[in-house]
């Protein structure tokens, strides 16, 4: 089993729920986000997800837009985040997980990204534009080199393709919160908690939920009923706002550390 | 031919590239179009709302001054320029929209790059009493002012898209992230032979009347199939609308036309098919420009509805088994051509047809008098006078 794996047993153990923060890769550079990474780390996330930009982010709100629009423009690549994971690796053991669109995988080549990830030491892939159908190139390549490609569930999922998501998923099912794109919202989506328990009953995999979250009452109440707790746009948001890159690893540390501390 | 064979798939192409959440709605999608189009009753709907209120069959006509002008092939218009709206677009729309009616989702969403699209579907809603929201770039709506007035008119919103590119590529972008979060209320009526599966066949079929229409007109006057069938492409409606009522006849070629722009050699053109690689965007594997690393290159063209960094699937699939070839005309070819229709036949083309004109008046000098060439007049020019007036007298940029 991989580090997510041990990351569940780990927290299964323990009695606590996962917490999985996301930043843009190059957001506002690749030095911040592996500073931000292993700060993260210390201050108590379980995985970490680290988004590769892409210039038609279509799941995602204003915040993450810009966070890719920021990376781009500073020259991020799919081989700039890969070489960023290995520096990341030779000094942390937090699982590590891509989050990213279609393409850039593709323009690698399934089977090259697959090797590539694998050795640097990538634990788990994320692609919110490639439903299981349309994705078996890249998920069977990531199995053969032992990451996990990590499958996204929504409110509008049947039953019958959610028991096929919850089969095909590794590493964790990741369930969408809401009709809608990334973004830090108010209010919770309605039914969210029989939704999470429902897929819960039946899911041999753990189940994280994700878009929407921001805030440590909302992560405290989803904790109650999840394996885990994503939360993306409010930690962009910081970074966004912080002044420096020290007041950027600070805030964004405090968050994580805030975040964590109610799912203990 | 079968095009279109598995799961909405055209050889390598096609498919659903979607967030999760959408699925669903493609599923649901794609059991209602059968089940709808294909009823009597829904037939009848749209045959007669083509017939009474779009104006068709629209006419195929004989171009004899330029004919005479280029003399070789014999050049053919079909005149979608003269359906309601003043474009091809009004075809598909109809049939979405009331597809949308029938589905009973009160909300209709749109991008649009021109505003043709927004333009007809802002027109079908006001006409079947649907929601109207259209996305449209930043950037296209100060190009095309008098159409995002026309919109409003017509009583939709145009939501301006400032993300990306701020284009066609980044208001598909926004509709699709519109329609992710009004997914139960919302129809997403996209506006070309591209996304994710059911659209391109689904598109396809509201506009092959074009075909329809022209192998029967053509079959009238001239006793005979023509050889050539020319179309721009941008995503590829009006082209695809054309050419696949011929996809079984093999004596006759189909060629589209894609936006050069200033050139293929710089990187300020929309030539997907003549130097794009395989990619997957907005919802469909296809061919794109595409940087090394996977990210969309902005397309330019001087006319918004070819500015598209993609093409519909089947159009790379009909590249890629030798049945259409794609050639390209250049911003300046197409300025010209823009000029010369409309002195040669008094036929001010769109921006978007002009090209296919700079294509007709390369093939035609060189093909025998007897040959026959059908082209899709795909729309009328009156939206792009006042932009072409400023490129004429050298005060506007050739687009962006």
């Amino acid at each position: 089993m991989g580090r997510i794996g041990d990351a569940f047993d780990r927290l299964r153990a323990a009695g606590e729920r996962a917490f999985v923060p996301f930043v843009t890769a190059g957001d506002p550079d690749l030095e911040t986000t592996e500073a931000l990474v292993l700060a993260m780390d210390r201050a108590g996330a379980d995985i970490i997800e680290i988004g590769v930009p892409f210039s038609d982010p279509t799941a995602d709100g204003p915040t993450i837009q810009r966070a890719s629009e920021r990376a781009l423009a500073g020259g991020v690549s799919l081989r700039r985040v890969l070489e960023s994971v290995r520096r990341l690796r030779d000094e942390t053991d937090a699982a590590l997980v891509l989050m990213g669109y279609a393409n850039p995988y593709l323009a690698m080549g399934e089977q090259g990204f697959a090797r590539a990830a694998a050795e640097v030491g990538v634990d788990g892939v994320i692609v919110p534009d490639l439903p299981p159908e349309e994705g078996h190139a890249l998920y069977s390549a990531l199995e053969e080199h032992g990451v996990d490609g990590i499958l996204l569930a929504a409110p509008t999922t049947t039953p019958e393709r959610m028991a096929q998501l919850c089969e095909q998923t590794r590493g964790f099912l990741y369930y969408v919160s809401l009709t809608g794109v990334t973004s830090a919202r108010a209010e919770l989506a309605a039914g969210l908690e029989e939704s999470v328990r429902r897929i819960r009953a039946d899911a041999k995999v753990p189940v994280c939920v994700g878009f929407g979250i921001s805030t440590p009452e909302q992560a405290r109440q989803v904790g109650s009923y999840a394996d885990g707790v994503v939360v993306g746009s409010a930690i962009v948001d910081r970074i966004e706002a912080a002044p420096d890159r020290a007041a950027i690893v600070d805030d964004v540390a405090r968050f994580v550390a805030e975040m964590k501390d109610v799912l203990r | 031919m079968s095009t279109g064979a598995v799961r909405g798939t055209f050889g390598e192409y096609g498919g659903r590239y979607v967030p999760e959440t959408l699925v669903a709605a493609l599923d649901e999608l794609e059991e209602a179009v059968p089940r709808i189009t294909g009823s009597q009753a829904f037939r009848d709907e749209l045959d007669h709302l083509l017939r009474n209120y779009a104006g068709r069959p629209s006419p195929l006509y004989f171009a004899e001054r330029t004919t005479r002008d280029l003399g070789g092939a014999k050049v053919y218009l079909k005149r979608e320029d003269l359906v309601h709206t003043g474009a091809h677009k009004i075809n598909n729309v109809l049939g979405q929209a009331l597809l949308a009616r029938h589905m009973g989702k009160p909300r209709v969403i749109a991008e649009t790059g021109a505003g043709q699209h927004g333009v007809a579907t802002a027109t079908a809603c006001a006409l079947l009493g649907l929601e109207c929201e259209v996305f449209m770039g930043e950037e296209d709506v100060q190009r095309q002012a008098l159409n995002v007035f026309k919109m409003e008119l017509l009583g939709a919103t145009v939501h301006p898209v400032t993300c990306g590119s701020r284009t066609l590529k980044d208001a598909i972008n926004e509709a699709m992230r519109d329609w992710v979060t009004n997914v139960n209320s919302t129809y997403y009526c996209i506006g070309s032979v591209m996304g994710p599966h059911p659209y391109p066949t689904l598109v396809r079929d509201f506009q092959r009347v074009i075909g329809l229409e022209a192998r029967e007109q053509i079959l009238a006057a001239e006793g005979r199939l023509p050889d050539v069938l020319v179309a721009c492409v941008g995503g590829g409606s009006n082209a695809m609308g054309l050419f696949h009522p011929f996809c079984d006849d093999e004596g006759v070629e189909m060629v589209g036309v894609e936006p050069a722009g200033e050139g293929l050699n710089t990187p300020r053109h929309g030539a997907t098919l003549g130097s794009g690689v395989k990619g997957i965007l907005h919802g469909q594997r296809t061919i794109v420009l595409s940087d090394d690393d996977g990210q969309i290159l902005p397309a330019h063209s001087v006319s918004a509805g070819l500015d598209y960094p993609g093409v519909g699937p089947e159009h790379a699939y009909l590249r890629d088994i030798g049945r259409a070839r794609y050639v390209s005309a250049t911003d300046a070819e197409a300025l010209d051509s823009f000029q010369y229709l409309s002195r040669t036949e008094g036929i001010v083309p769109a921006l978007e047809t002009a090209h296919a004109v700079a294509e007709v008046r390369r093939l035609a000098p060189t093909l025998s008098k007897d040959a026959i060439i059908v082209m899709n007049l795909s729309g009328r020019g009156d939206k792009d006078a006042p932009q072409v007036r400023e490129l004429l007298a050298g005060k506007g940029s050739a687009g962006h």
